[in-house]
């Protein structure tokens, strides 16, 4: 049976304060930490199989050890807490109810990679997070846990809070980057890497919000109790977001073994009015969409790549059926077009293509050869953007035409949504 | 540096002080912001004062609610840049407003989680209510009304945002009147916030 690690007190009013948090074993793991080498700790991360929670699941440890040791410049850690691919929540759970553990990892992620300073991205949405972090942020400096010679240890590492203004492109390493220098939050041309050449042209690590509060209790517990938990290669405890038509919407922590018909019917309570299940986006909107004969698939990494789509940002927008996929898809495209940064073309003009041809369809005017001129543009977008936002949108336009061919050429042909939803409005207003 | 090398672009020529917006009334920060400034600029370096840009422009939004030409030249001259790399900034992000809002900005999360648990009805039942369209003001000033991408509080849609500082949960299309005659009358004490805690308590 798994014991939830990351979120085993958040029911508890008191949970993120720094009482509670010390009170609960909080910033030992920094003590043990504080003794050992900083290659040591890198090296525990490596063993511990931990892997990136942002989306891309690239392993931590290995992402630290491509920061250079013999340059002279400064070193930085950058959290990545713009938390905003669509149906995603697991991050707020952690700033609001564990900020202690995000620090302590935030202090023993910057002694293993060599910075002296942490920069927190939080999306400006999230102020009411912020107010909280950075009052305990003042008490963990108060006590010795963060800032100048951290526990008599003569190392030193400050965290700041940096608020983000509402784009989510600065979720993407290098656009936070760009944000966090006063800029447009617009994606760099790789390499150079961050790991080389990041904020203010220094060594930089962009770690996700749940990625480091993992690494104490890989410090605390040890890597071969940590990489014990879930598959091979998928290790560690994850918080998955279920939301959509559930009836128990919530952040649920499980190990990665875990399929998509527990996350929804054992932990999120089944469908509202137990209807059918239509699709399933798996892992955020960038990802495929997936069936309801493919629910006891494993919300692994490479469970999900193996079943065609990702695990992303493990963020699982249910759909019932009587959801359209054409309006679904327009919903997500209306996302994107709003949020592509405008750097690259093909994902710039390409994303206002797919939106008017998609409004075109819903609106009943939707013509035979639609389809594939959608296919057609996510075939111009997919591989030809600086960062994977182009691949990311075209992904709900391929996967409903994938798998709701039909649907989309009876809309196309009787020019009317096949499927009533009773959520939508009778009229909606215009979007702008 | 230049742009061309047989330009002769001394100091100063290669910066622009283009500004398209609105130049709007005179703008300077009050003491109490330019003090609170400077305390963010502390913590970059002091040569990278450009990271508190965004910080300056929240405090432009607190003094005079939205931000205007003025402001962005101000601004360009207390962090130390050009009013082009704070316009760049500003007509970048969604959270600043060029235009002056309501009282009360009612930022309604259209994204799909939310608009599976009814938020296409929350906006239209609003815009009914307030007899507005999205982005309009109403007549007296005291509510916008605005489509929002997500806003990550899928667990508790349809989920508004108010002022961008404040959020209000599981709204209903059947409780926008009571929304907004909440704001009328206990202003922004009146919202659900952010009620996590309060649910799992």
């Amino acid at each position: 049976m798994f014991e939830p690690v990351l979120t085993r007190h958040i029911n508890e009013p008191e949970a993120y304060t720094l009482d509670f948090y010390v009170r609960h074993g909080g910033y030992q793991p920094l003590r043990t930490a504080l003794g050992m080498t900083p290659e040591a700790i890198t090296d525990a991360v490596k063993r511990s199989g931990l892997r990136g929670r942002g989306g891309a699941g690239f392993p931590t440890g290995l992402k630290w050890s491509f920061v250079p040791k013999d340059i002279p410049k400064p070193k930085y850690l950058c959290i990545n807490a713009d938390e905003s691919e669509p149906g995603t929540f697991k991050d707020h759970v952690l700033l609001e109810r564990n900020p202690h553990l995000l620090f302590e990892g935030c202090v023993i992620a910057c002694r293993a990679i060599g910075a002296t300073a942490c920069y927190i991205y939080i999306r400006g949405e999230f102020f009411h997070l912020q107010e909280q972090l950075e009052a305990e942020l003042v008490k963990a400096r108060a006590a010795g846990y963060v800032g100048r010679n951290i526990l008599g240890s003569g190392v030193d590492c400050d965290i700041w809070v940096h608020r983000g203004a509402g784009a989510y492109e600065a979720g993407e390493e290098t656009a936070l980057i760009e944000s966090l220098e006063g800029k447009r939050a617009q994606p760099r041309l790789k390499p150079p890497f961050p790991a080389v050449v990041g904020l203010y042209g220094c060594p930089t690590v962009v770690n996700n919000v749940e990625t480091i509060c993992n690494v104490p209790v890989i410090i605390e517990k040890g890597p071969e109790w940590f990489a014990a938990i879930g598959p091979e290669k998928n290790s560690g405890p994850k918080l998955f977001c279920v939301s959509g038509h559930v009836k128990k919407p919530g952040v649920y922590e499980a190990a990665m073994d875990v399929t998509l018909r527990q996350l929804i019917y054992d932990y999120a309570g089944g469908i509202r009015e137990d209807r059918a299940i239509k699709a399933i986006i798996p892992g955020g909107s960038s990802t495929p969409v997936l069936l309801p004969d493919q629910l006891d698939v494993q919300c692994s990494f490479d469970g999900l790549v193996a079943a065609g789509s990702m695990l992303g940002s493990a963020a699982i927008i249910v759909m019932d059926e009587t959801t359209s996929m054409v309006w679904a898809a327009k919903n997500l495209i209306h996302f994107y077009k709003h949020e592509s940064c405008g750097k690259c073309t093909p994902c710039r003009e390409g994303v206002d293509w797919l939106y008017n041809i998609l409004d075109k369809i819903e609106r009943g005017d939707g013509e035979g050869r639609d389809i594939d001129l959608l296919l057609s543009v996510c075939d111009n977008i997919g591989g030809k953007t600086l960062c994977p936002f182009g691949d990311a949108e075209i992904a709900p336009v391929l996967s409903t035409i994938q798998h709701f061919r039909a649907e989309y050429e009876t809309y196309i042909r009787t020019g009317e949504s096949p499927v009533h939803s009773d959520f939508r409005a009778d009229e909606p207003v215009a979007a702008h | 540096m230049s742009f061309h090398p047989q330009m002769p672009y001394g100091e100063g020529w290669h910066k622009s002080e283009r500004a398209t917006a609105e130049p709007g009334p005179p703008f300077a920060f009050s003491a109490e912001h330019r003090a609170q400034l400077e305390e963010l600029c502390t913590h970059y370096p002091p040569e990278r004062r450009k990271s508190a840009i965004l910080a300056a422009l929240y405090l432009v939004q607190a003094q005079q609610g939205y931000i205007t030409g003025n402001a962005m030249r101000h601004v360009a001259e207390v962090i130390g840049c050009t009013a082009a790399d704070v316009e760049d900034v500003v007509t970048y992000y969604v959270m600043f407003f060029t235009r002056p809002v309501g009282t009360y900005v009612l930022q309604v999360c259209r994204t799909l989680s939310c608009a599976l648990n009814g938020a296409e009805q929350v906006t239209a039942a609003l815009c009914r209510h307030l007899q507005v369209a999205p982005n309009q003001t109403t007549a007296d000033g005291m509510f916008t009304v605005m489509e929002f991408e997500c806003l990550g509080a899928c667990d508790r849609a349809p989920v508004v945002m108010v002022n961008n500082e404040h959020w209000h949960e599981c709204q209903r299309p059947e409780d926008v009147a009571g929304l907004v005659d909440g704001l009328r009358t206990g202003g922004l004490a009146s919202l659900s916030t952010c009620h996590l805690v309060k649910e799992r308590t």
